[in-house]
């Protein structure tokens, strides 16, 4: 793909000042910063598709919040909890949860972690701190806190990270998480990925508050804006947050980003995202960025990030295949995990489930 | 053993529990230095520090919400609701996120957050310190909830609440008997087993089932009746999720008569669900029709209380009623 784009914003650094803000290992990291935001997208062109043929049920795509996700994911430690919002899959991902795993959830299979109990896009990956979500907006960020404070009284060195969108923000638990983190001081990052939408609702309309950064003051804690197009800005504001959590208690970081595709697959935003909104989205992509800036610095060429879309596109396709042939949950997991243990009436509701709908339990 | 109230009972179990395991947290509106509005955590401030026993703000929301993320991290959090009128802002926290962790994980996330709260009316306090809303709870799939009557009974259930259970747990205080509730209690780690109902009078003619503060209400009416030769039989459930079907059913096959008295309002509420239960399963024995017993479908009063919590007199007159219908 050319990076050529009219109007493209282009990301404010050149070769020299990358080292400084990057580290030695410069290159390598926005190659790996670029394989995953690639991932993000090929992702979500693939499933938007296999959404629209009826082959996955539901998709929430991230398109447009790419940097924002692989900047925190970059940032983080391995101790650290994720309790994210709608569009934080790529998180998990770069933090380590499998993609084939992934896969499996989005077909809901009986292999996806969540035994297909979630619409898909609704991941839940213990083993990299990647917290099961509802789809209740914002009910995450006061467990976030709650986490932060166990990691504080067991002397554990983790913080934890609430991610949630502009909508969130005028939510109770929103108020309750900032309110609790800055009572007790708590090592919590909050991540308000801002893409000026809640469905068809313009921030303007959310709230009165022009940068949503500027809540944090009224809790006794800072809060910054960034622009979340840009990877590495966000990978930098992040991990120098981070740093200072322990002994500085929170931070909100608010990263600008823009929703490139509708909010799900079920939504329609010709209703109501004004004219010239996307066209100014494009010129913030933050992939097509990312490339001018890999074009730029002679980082990636056109031709290496073409073999890599077209590997992750070819390692996608098999795992699709795969996941497309497994079955389903087997029945016996509706009747698993409600409790840790089972009892009457579950017991009995299993029982009257084999009776009437056929011999499936030993 | 020395004769304790029910208060006390639940702080020696909070102070047995923080002694046992250091992962154990209290939290709640005034319950550190104030050590709780009826002084359930009366002492535990000074004992276990302000870490440890935590004011929190006044959000309820917040607090499950705080203390369902410690739970999620491994911690045993204990959450006081100071009333239960108060704990809806806390609602979409228990039923959307606590009651559904563990299952929408995939078993990944067990949420074990033990919420206690006093329930229930009789103190003069209107309709926003007297609501009994146990059935809301108890109709939410992934939730159990626990409603002790008597001392021993409130320290041994909230002992297993936060050291046996790893589901979340809506632990229910009557706190009109907080302090008129008095008995002996077994010193050190006591505890009573969820799902086993108490049986607190054995009798032939009819059988009362109930739960909370209506337990000394029903065995005042119970031994009312005695007297005109009526010889009931009194259940207390102590939990409501896991029911103890088995008791209540084994009961109502030897009395073939069925009492149900709780004091919340009775349309929809948790006495439907046991008339169905021995309907579904005892219809047979049934000798005359099931009574339920129970506040009535109006918000709680204040001035007229003593007419909406069902009496002693109230409960004899549907136990006689029901043990002589023919």
């Amino acid at each position: 793909m050319s990076a050529a784009v009219a109007g493209l914003v282009p990301l404010p650094y050149g070769r020299e000042d990358l080292p400084g803000l990057l580290g030695p290992n410069w290159e390598e990291w926005l190659r790996t910063a670029y394989r995953w935001m690639l991932l993000g997208r090929v992702l979500d062109t693939r499933m938007l598709g296999m959404q629209r043929q009826g082959r996955v049920g539901f998709y929430g795509p991230a398109t447009g919040h790419e940097a924002a996700n692989v900047g925190l994911a970059l940032s983080l430690r391995k101790e650290d909890w994720v309790f994210p919002g709608l569009r934080e899959q790529l998180v998990a991902l770069a933090r380590g949860h499998p993609l084939g795993q992934y896969v499996h959830h989005l077909f809901t299979n009986g292999v996806d972690p969540c035994k297909g109990r979630q619409m898909p896009c609704h991941p839940t990956a213990r083993e990299v701190h990647y917290v099961s979500m509802s789809s209740t907006v914002g009910s995450q960020i006061i467990h976030a806190v709650g986490c932060a404070y166990a990691m504080r009284l067991r002397k554990d060195p983790g913080a934890a990270v609430a991610c949630f969108g502009d909508g969130a923000t005028s939510t109770n638990e929103f108020h309750a998480g900032m309110n609790f983190a800055g009572v007790y001081q708590l090592p919590v990052l909050f991540f308000c990925a801002n893409n000026q939408w809640a469905i068809s609702l313009p921030v303007s309309k959310q709230t009165r508050v022009p940068v949503l950064a500027d809540k944090a003051g009224e809790y006794g804690f800072n809060g910054v804006r960034i622009d979340g197009t840009d990877v590495i800005a966000v990978f930098h504001t992040v991990r120098a947050a981070r740093e200072r959590l322990a002994e500085q208690g929170p931070t909100l970081v608010e990263p600008l980003v823009y929703r490139m595709t509708p909010h799900t697959s079920s939504d329609d935003p010709t209703r109501y995202v004004p004219k010239g909104w996307m066209e100014e989205a494009a010129a913030h992509d933050p992939l097509t960025r990312l490339e001018e800036l890999l074009d730029r610095t002679g980082v990636l060429a056109v031709t290496a990030r073409e073999t890599l879309r077209q590997e992750l596109e070819t390692e996608l396709r098999k795992l699709i295949a795969e996941a497309e042939v497994t079955p389903p949950p087997g029945p016996d997991t509706l009747f698993v995990d409600t409790f840790r243990d089972t009892f009457w009436p579950l017991t009995e509701d299993r029982d009257s489930f084999d009776r009437e709908q056929g011999g499936h339990f030993p | 053993m020395t004769q304790v109230t029910l208060i006390q009972a639940i702080n020696q179990g909070l102070r047995q529990a923080m002694k046992t395991d250091p992962d154990v947290v209290l939290m709640g509106e005034d319950i550190g230095v104030n050590g709780g509005v009826f002084r359930a955590t009366d002492g535990l401030y000074k004992e276990f520090g302000e870490a440890r026993v935590i004011d929190t703000p006044l959000s309820e929301n917040g607090i499950v919400g705080m203390a369902i993320g410690m739970a999620l991290y491994g911690l045993k959090p204990v959450a006081e609701i100071q009333f239960m009128d108060f704990i809806y802002p806390a609602f979409d926290q228990i039923v959307n996120e606590a009651a559904k962790f563990r299952y929408r994980s995939g078993g990944q996330f067990p949420c074990h957050v033990v919420i206690r709260t006093p329930f229930g009316g009789g103190i003069r306090g209107g309709l926003y310190h007297s609501q009994s809303t146990e059935q809301l709870f108890a109709s939410t799939p992934g939730l159990k909830v626990v409603i002790p009557s008597t001392p021993a009974d409130a320290k041994g259930l909230l002992l297993t609440a936060i050291h046996d259970e790893e589901d979340p747990v809506i632990f229910l205080e009557p706190k009109r008997i907080y302090r008129t509730a008095t008995g002996e209690v077994p010193e050190g780690d006591h505890r009573i087993p969820f799902g086993k109902a108490r049986v607190v009078k054995e009798g032939s003619d009819v059988t009362v089932v109930s739960y909370g503060a209506m337990v000394p209400q029903s065995l005042q009416a119970v031994n009312a009746v005695e007297k005109m030769g009526v010889h009931a039989e009194l259940i207390d459930l102590r939990t409501l999720v896991p029911l103890d079907y088995e008791t209540v059913l084994r009961s109502v096959e030897k009395t073939g008569r069925a009492v149900i008295v709780h004091e919340a309002s009775k349309f929809a509420g948790f006495g439907a669900e046991l008339s169905a239960i021995i309907s579904e399963r005892a219809l047979y024995h049934l000798k005359a029709p099931i009574l339920r017993i129970a506040g009535y479908d109006t918000p709680f009063p204040y001035a007229l209380e003593n007419l909406y919590l069902p009496s002693v007199d109230r409960i004899a007159r549907g136990i006689e009623r029901t043990a002589t219908a023919t």
